[in-house]
C-alpha cells in the first residue's frame, strides 16, 4: 500500500493518534523509569496487566480498565515495599509469573476469544477505536500532569536518597505516585504494543536519551521525541509492509537503543 | 544559645539501644570531630541532629529547637552516596538537584536558584567540574560536588558524614581545609565524622568521641587519651605521640587501620 492513502482511512488516523498520545508518556515516564533503575518493575507491571486484561474479558468489560486496574495494584504495592524491593528480582519475577499463568486461566474460560489475546499480549494499534482513543487521552494528561507535579522531588530523591529524606521527602509517597504513574502508562502502552512489548516502548527511548544527552530537560525531551519518531514510523512502516505494527515499533525501538550505545561517551 | 544541646538523650535503632545518656554541648562556629568505631552511633548520632530520628529519652536541640525533618538550617552530607556511577549528567544539574527538591512541580532552579547553584560550587571550588558529566568524575571530584550540595540553602550547621573516605592522603587534607575555610569564612557549625584522627587535628577545635554507647566531649588532649579511649572501646587502648601525629593503638596493633576498618 501506498503511504500516500495512509491517511485516508479512519482507522489509520486513529492509529496515529492514539500512538501518539502513549508516545509521549511512555518517553516522559520511560526516562525516570530507566533513571531510577526501576525498568524491571515496569516490565513486571505489564505483565501482570495480562491477568487484568483477561479477566475484564471474562466479566464484559473492556479490556483496558481490566489492566489499569490490576498494573494500578501492582504499582501501589511495589511503591509500598519500596526499598525493599531491591533485589527482589526473584520474588517479582514469580508474581510476574503467576499473573500471566492466570490470564491463560481466564482466557481458558473463553475460548472464543483467541484473538484478543493476540491483542492484548502483542497490541493491535489498528484496531483502537475512538472511545479507547479518548480514554488513552484522558489516561495521558492525567499522568503527564501527575509527573510534573513531583518531578522534582523524583529527580531529587533519584539521584540523593539520603539528602532528600533528610529535607522533608517521604521516599514512600513518591515510590507509590511514581509507580502508580508507571502503571498508568504500562496500561496505556499495552493498548499500542501489547503487555509483552511493553519494555521496548517504555524503556528503550528513555535508555537511548539517558546515553546521549547530560541534560534531565533534554533528556526527556529527547526521550518523548524518540518515542514518537519509533511508534509513528512503527505504524507507517506496518502500512507499506503490512506487517504487524508492534514488530516495527520494537525493532525500531531496538536500532535506536543500539545505535545510542555505539555514541562515544 | 547552643548550636547543638543533647541533655541526657538516649538513642535506639530498630529498638536497640545505640547511645545512652549522652549530654553534650557544641557552640555556635565549632568545628566538631566526630570519631568512634564501626557502629558506634555516629551516623545514628547525626540523624538524631536532623530529626530524622527521636530520642528514645532526654532532650536534643538544634539551635533551641527541636530538630525536625527538613530543617532549612542544617547541611547534610550523607555517609552513603548513590549516584549511579554509569550517569551522564552533568555536575552542575546533579548538585541543582537538591535546590529545594523537596517541594512540588517542575525542577526549574529560577534566577536565585541558579545564583545559589553556582556560589555553591565556586565555594567547593569546582568551577572546572560543572560541566563534566558524573560518570567522569573520580571519587574525591564527587565528593565536591556533595558537599556543594550540602552548602545550598547556606545552612548554619554542617554535618558531614565521613566525607574522607576513599579520598587519598592529599585530597583528605584538601577536602579538611576546604570545610575548615568554609567553616571559618561563614561562621557555621560543623559535625564531621571520620575514622582517622590526624587529617583533622590541625582543623577541628573539639572532639566528640563514641563508643559502647557513650560520648567523650572536649579538646583532643582531654579526649584522645589512654585512659578515656580505653573506656570507650571496652578494651586497653594507648595513645602514642609524636611529630604532631597521634597513634592510637590496641595491645594488638594499631586501633586506626584495625577496629575502625570501614566498609564502603
Ligand atoms: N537502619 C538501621 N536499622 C537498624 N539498625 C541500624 C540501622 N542503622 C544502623 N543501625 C545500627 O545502629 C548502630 C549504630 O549505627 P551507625 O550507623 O550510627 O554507626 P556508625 O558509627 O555510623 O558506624 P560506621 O562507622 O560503620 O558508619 C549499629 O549497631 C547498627 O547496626
Ligand atoms: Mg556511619
Amino acid at each position: 500500500m501506498s503511504i500516500a492513502t495512509m491517511f485516508e482511512y479512519g482507522f489509520m488516523r486513529t492509529a496515529f493518534l492514539a500512538g501518539g498520545v502513549v508516545a509521549v508518556v511512555a518517553g516522559a515516564v520511560g526516562f525516570f523509569l530507566v533513571l531510577r533503575q526501576l525498568t524491571f518493575a515496569g516490565h513486571a507491571l505489564s505483565h501482570v496487566g495480562f491477568a487484568g486484561a483477561t479477566g475484564a474479558i471474562l466479566v464484559g468489560i473492556s479490556p483496558l480498565w481490566g489492566l489499569l486496574a490490576f498494573t494500578l495494584a501492582a504499582g501501589a504495592a511495589m511503591g509500598l515495599l519500596g526499598d525493599r524491593l531491591r533485589g527482589r528480582d526473584v520474588a517479582v519475577g514469580i508474581i510476574l509469573s503467576l499473573s500471566l499463568g492466570l490470564g491463560v486461566l481466564f482466557l481458558s474460560f473463553y475460548t472464543a476469544h483467541a484473538t484478543q489475546a493476540t491483542a492484548i499480549l502483542f497490541g493491535n494499534v489498528l484496531a483502537v477505536s475512538p472511545d479507547t482513543l479518548w480514554s488513552l487521552l484522558g489516561l495521558s494528561v492525567l499522568s503527564l500532569s501527575a509527573l510534573a507535579a513531583i518531578s522534582r522531588p523524583l529527580l531529587f530523591a533519584t539521584l540523593e536518597p539520603d539528602l532528600a529524606e533528610a529535607k522533608g521527602v517521604s521516599l514512600r509517597l513518591l515510590s507509590v505516585l511514581f509507580l502508580s504513574i508507571v502503571a498508568v502508562a504500562v496500561a496505556e502502552a499495552s493498548q499500542i504494543v501489547g503487555v509483552l512489548l511493553v519494555f521496548a516502548l517504555m524503556v528503550g527511548p528513555g535508555a537511548a536519551s539517558l546515553r546521549l544527552t547530560s541534560r534531565i530537560g533534554r533528556g526527556v525531551a529527547l526521550s518523548i521525541l524518540l518515542a514518537l519518531l519509533e511508534t509513528w514510523a512503527g505504524i507507517a512502516l506496518a502500512y507499506v509492509t503490512d506487517w504487524p505494527t508492534s514488530f516495527w515499533i520494537v525493532s525500531l525501538g531496538c536500532l535506536v537503543y543500539f545505535l545510542s550505545a555505539l555514541s562515544p561517551a | 544559645m547552643d548550636a547543638i544541646a543533647f541533655d541526657r538523650v538516649t538513642l535506639a535503632r530498630a529498638g536497640r539501644i545505640v547511645l545512652t545518656d549522652v549530654s553534650a554541648a557544641i557552640r555556635p562556629g565549632e568545628f566538631i570531630g566526630v570519631f568512634g568505631p564501626n557502629g558506634a552511633g555516629k551516623t545514628t548520632l547525626l540523624h538524631a541532629v536532623l530529626g530524622l530520628l527521636q530520642p528514645v529519652s532526654g532532650a536534643l536541640r538544634v539551635f533551641g529547637a527541636t530538630p525536625m525533618r527538613g530543617n532549612d538550617e542544617a547541611g547534610y552530607l550523607p555517609q552513603t552516596r548513590t549516584p549511579s556511577p554509569d550517569l551522564r549528567l552533568r555536575g552542575r544539574d546533579f548538585v541543582a538537584s537538591a535546590f529545594r527538591g523537596e517541594r512540588f512541580g517542575l525542577p526549574r532552579l529560577g534566577r536565585d536558584g541558579r545564583r545559589e547553584v553556582d556560589w555553591a560550587i565556586e565555594t567547593v571550588e569546582a568551577k572546572a567540574l560543572a560541566y563534566r558529566v558524573l560518570r567522569e568524575l573520580s571519587g574525591g571530584e564527587l565528593q565536591r560536588l556533595h558537599l556543594a550540595q550540602a552548602l545550598l540553602g547556606k545552612p548554619k550547621l554542617l554535618l558531614l558524614d565521613e566525607p574522607l573516605t576513599g579520598l587519598d592522603p592529599h585530597f583528605q587534607e584538601a577536602a579538611v581545609a576546604l570545610v575548615k575555610r568554609i567553616q571559618r569564612s561563614r561562621g557555621i557549625t560543623v559535625l564531621f565524622t571520620a575514622h582517622e584522627l590526624n587529617p583533622l587535628l590541625g582543623a577541628m577545635d573539639r572532639v566528640l568521641y563514641l563508643g559502647q554507647g557513650r560520648a567523650a566531649l572536649g579538646t583532643v588532649d582531654e579526649v584522645i587519651t589512654g585512659e578515656v579511649l580505653s573506656r570507650l572501646y571496652g578494651a586497653r587502648i594507648e595513645v602514642l605521640r609524636g611529630n604532631g601525629r597521634i597513634l592510637v593503638a590496641s595491645g594488638r596493633g594499631p586501633v586506626e587501620s584495625d577496629v575502625h576498618r570501614h566498609d564502603v
